[in-house]
């Protein structure tokens, strides 16, 4: 999943790193390592995905080791390991969703946008995946589009073209 | 209509705000815990009100406080567990989006009790609307005095902080999200020792469920005699419903634990029926975890009697022909749901969930989606439904975490009712693809059986 590979160092900006300050101020002094996770999050919103050198950084913040956050970063599913689309969307595709027909959203992505489930568009603006409960059954189905987490309900195929055309003029 | 202490005021406008909060009652529970009682004395009331955890597990919340430990000199924390993820379930985010202040008002009377002078909401990370939500109203309470140093001029002190999990079903078992919270990966921790005694940093830590920690404040308000009165039996207070699939008016309500499940679904007052005229199928009670019911048995016991929305109701005839109470995630299946591609998918939320830990679990989840998937499309054997009953079995009660039984109760109680409908995918590999199994007799009423003079 991780690949080693030569990246493009990135570099922290300093509102990014005084936001990483407040964060550990929420924690007592030797537990810092608690911050990690909204410290990727933060990453994230910044870059729109995770890179191993973000990832390194991070670490030499912390000041913990590299691995710690690699396992981290794969473990859980919101990372982006690699680059998405400028509107990632996040579909619901458990059970619940499903009863309401969504399925049918995630097939009318796939041809409305021309490209298959973690591939971006070729102007960089979209991608799309499946994801699981996004808790927001009695309203379903739903997608998310991230990095602002912005959410969409009971949608239906005329709603998310019209969803794409209004992120595509913005 | 029947009480509501949760969401009485979720249609006032503006109730997300402090001030509108606080003139439809807001932290009168908190002047009166901090002013008037002691911690011990909250946690007797907690006790009294037969208040049970409203995340899934159903363990009273009163004695779960009682066994923090509290060595001197070692802080003790509470974590409020805001990772809804049980498919089904969406109560928690509906309150925290509505009534922030009413879980922040919880969290003060709570740490109070508990005496934990920081206290950390862990919220799922897809919620970042609620986690800003939140945010904004623990700023609002912070500048108002609720909240930071010597609140109410008592001497306690309370920093409240969220903490955005990172997109995994697993980190709402409590020792996976702890370990979540100290910034590692959620594997579940192996008990003893429980949190009470050894939890976030290895302190004495308590975790609640979010309507849990939100009832603390009609508790403390009415008084827990009071709360008893509501509900029937062991099953006290009211409940939220997360309501969803084929049904009219899906949504979050308020019952009253002891509500016929058949008025939940058919009255106007909570679900109005199933959506365009169709008959009820099947439901998943408690979300996806428990077992799936058919409709006569979801309206009725194997007697006769009514089934009611409790935790003793629900689970009345055991596995066999009851479900569980769960998170209260209700989940109804039309006549034209197919139990099998349902199965599939349930299948292969827990095997995306599963954190990899225990073999019978990693191995085990994956396999029953794969045999699930084989026989969803058309190219599964008869001896496939004997398989998966195997692997259910042997991964219930074989993990160090509850993930494991959560996944092994959907397939195993899909088999025990709707056997026919899996044999039928088999025999008819072509016609399934085309159409559904349909209702068969899953919705034939169940009559009062004869009185047999017994024993």
């Amino acid at each position: 999943m991780l690949k080693v590979e030569e990246q493009t160092p990135v570099v922290f900006s300093s509102e990014l790193l005084a936001k990483f300050d407040d964060v550990i101020t929420r924690y007592p002094a030797d537990k810092s390592k608690s911050a990690l996770l909204p410290l990727l999050h933060l990453v994230q919103a910044e870059f729109l995905w995770v890179s191993t050198s973000a990832m390194d950084k991070v670490a030499e913040y912390l000041k913990i080791q590299p691995i710690e956050v690699y396992e981290v970063a794969t473990f859980y599913s919101m990372y982006f390991l690699k680059p998405q689309g400028k509107y990632a969307m996040e579909v619901c595709r458990t059970g619940p969703c499903c009863l309401v027909g969504a399925e049918k959203i995630l097939d009318h992505l796939e041809s409305k946008l021309g490209v298959k489930e973690g591939e971006v568009t070729a102007d960089g603006l979209f991608s799309f995946r499946g994801v699981e409960c996004l808790a927001a059954c009695g309203f379903g189905p739903v997608l998310q589009i991230s990095p602002e987490y912005t959410f969409y309900e009971n949608l239906t195929t005329e709603s998310v073209d019209k969803l794409i055309e209004d992120l595509k003029n913005k | 209509m029947s009480r509501k202490l949760l969401l009485e005021h979720i249609n006032v406008p503006g109730i997300n705000m402090l001030e509108v909060y606080r003139q439809k009652g807001g932290y009168r529970a908190v002047e009166k815990a901090l002013k008037t009682l002691t911690p011990e004395e909250i946690v007797e009331e907690v006790k009294k009100s037969g208040l049970r955890g409203r995340g899934g597990a159903g363990f009273p919340t009163g004695m779960k406080w009682s066994f923090l430990a509290k060595p001197e000199g070692v802080a003790r924390y509470l974590v409020c567990n805001a990772d809804e993820s049980e498919p089904g379930t969406f109560k928690d985010r509906y309150l925290m989006t509505y009534i922030p202040h009413a879980l922040i008002e919880g969290m003060i009377v709570a740490s109070f009790a508990l005496g934990a002078k920081v206290s950390y909401i862990y919220v799922r990370g897809e919620m970042m609307p609620q986690i800003r939500i939140l945010e904004r109203a623990i700023a609002e309470a912070k500048a108002a005095g609720w909240l930071g140093k010597n609140i109410l001029g008592t001497g306690y002190d309370l920093e409240l902080y969220v903490q955005p999990g990172g997109g995994a079903y697993i980190c709402g078992e409590e020792t996976a999200l702890l370990e979540s919270l100290e910034g590692k990966r959620g594997n579940p921790r192996i008990k003893p020792p429980f949190p009470a005694i050894a939890g976030l940093y290895g302190c004495p830590t308590v975790v609640n469920n979010v309507e849990s920690i939100a009832a603390v404040v009609p508790i403390i308000n009415d008084g827990g005699e009071e709360y008893a009165k509501i509900g029937i039996g062991r099953s006290t207070g009211t409940k939220l419903i997360s309501a969803s699939g084929n049904l009219v008016k899906p949504g979050v309500y308020e019952i009253e634990l002891g509500l016929p499940v058949e008025e939940f679904i058919y009255s106007d007052e909570y679900c109005g029926g199933i959506a365009n005229g169709k008959r009820l199928k099947a439901t998943v009670a408690g979300g996806s975890s428990v077992p799936v019911l058919p409709a006569n048995l979801t309206l009725k016991y194997a007697n006769g009697e009514p089934r009611l929305m409790s935790y003793e109701s629900l689970s009345e005839g055991g596995f066999a022909t009851g479900t569980m109470m769960g998170s209260g995630g209700f989940i109804a299946f039309d006549e034209d749901q197919c139990i099998v591609r349902n199965t599939w998918n349930f299948a292969r939320f827990y095997h995306h969930e599963s954190c990899g830990q225990c073999s019978p679990c990693r191995e085990g989840t994956g396999w029953m989606e794969k045999v699930l998937h084989k026989i969803e499309h058309g190219h599964g054997k008869m001896e496939d439904v004997d398989l998966l009953w195997d692997i259910q079995r042997k991964i219930e009660g074989n993990t160090i975490c509850p993930l494991g039984d959560a996944a092994a109760w959907p397939v195993a109680s899909a088999i025990r009712h709707f056997r026919d409908e899996f044999e039928w995918h088999i025999k008819e590999p072509v016609k399934s693809q085309a159409q559904n199994y349909g209702i068969a007799n899953y919705a034939v009423p169940i009559e009062k059986a004869p009185v047999t003079e017994e024993k």
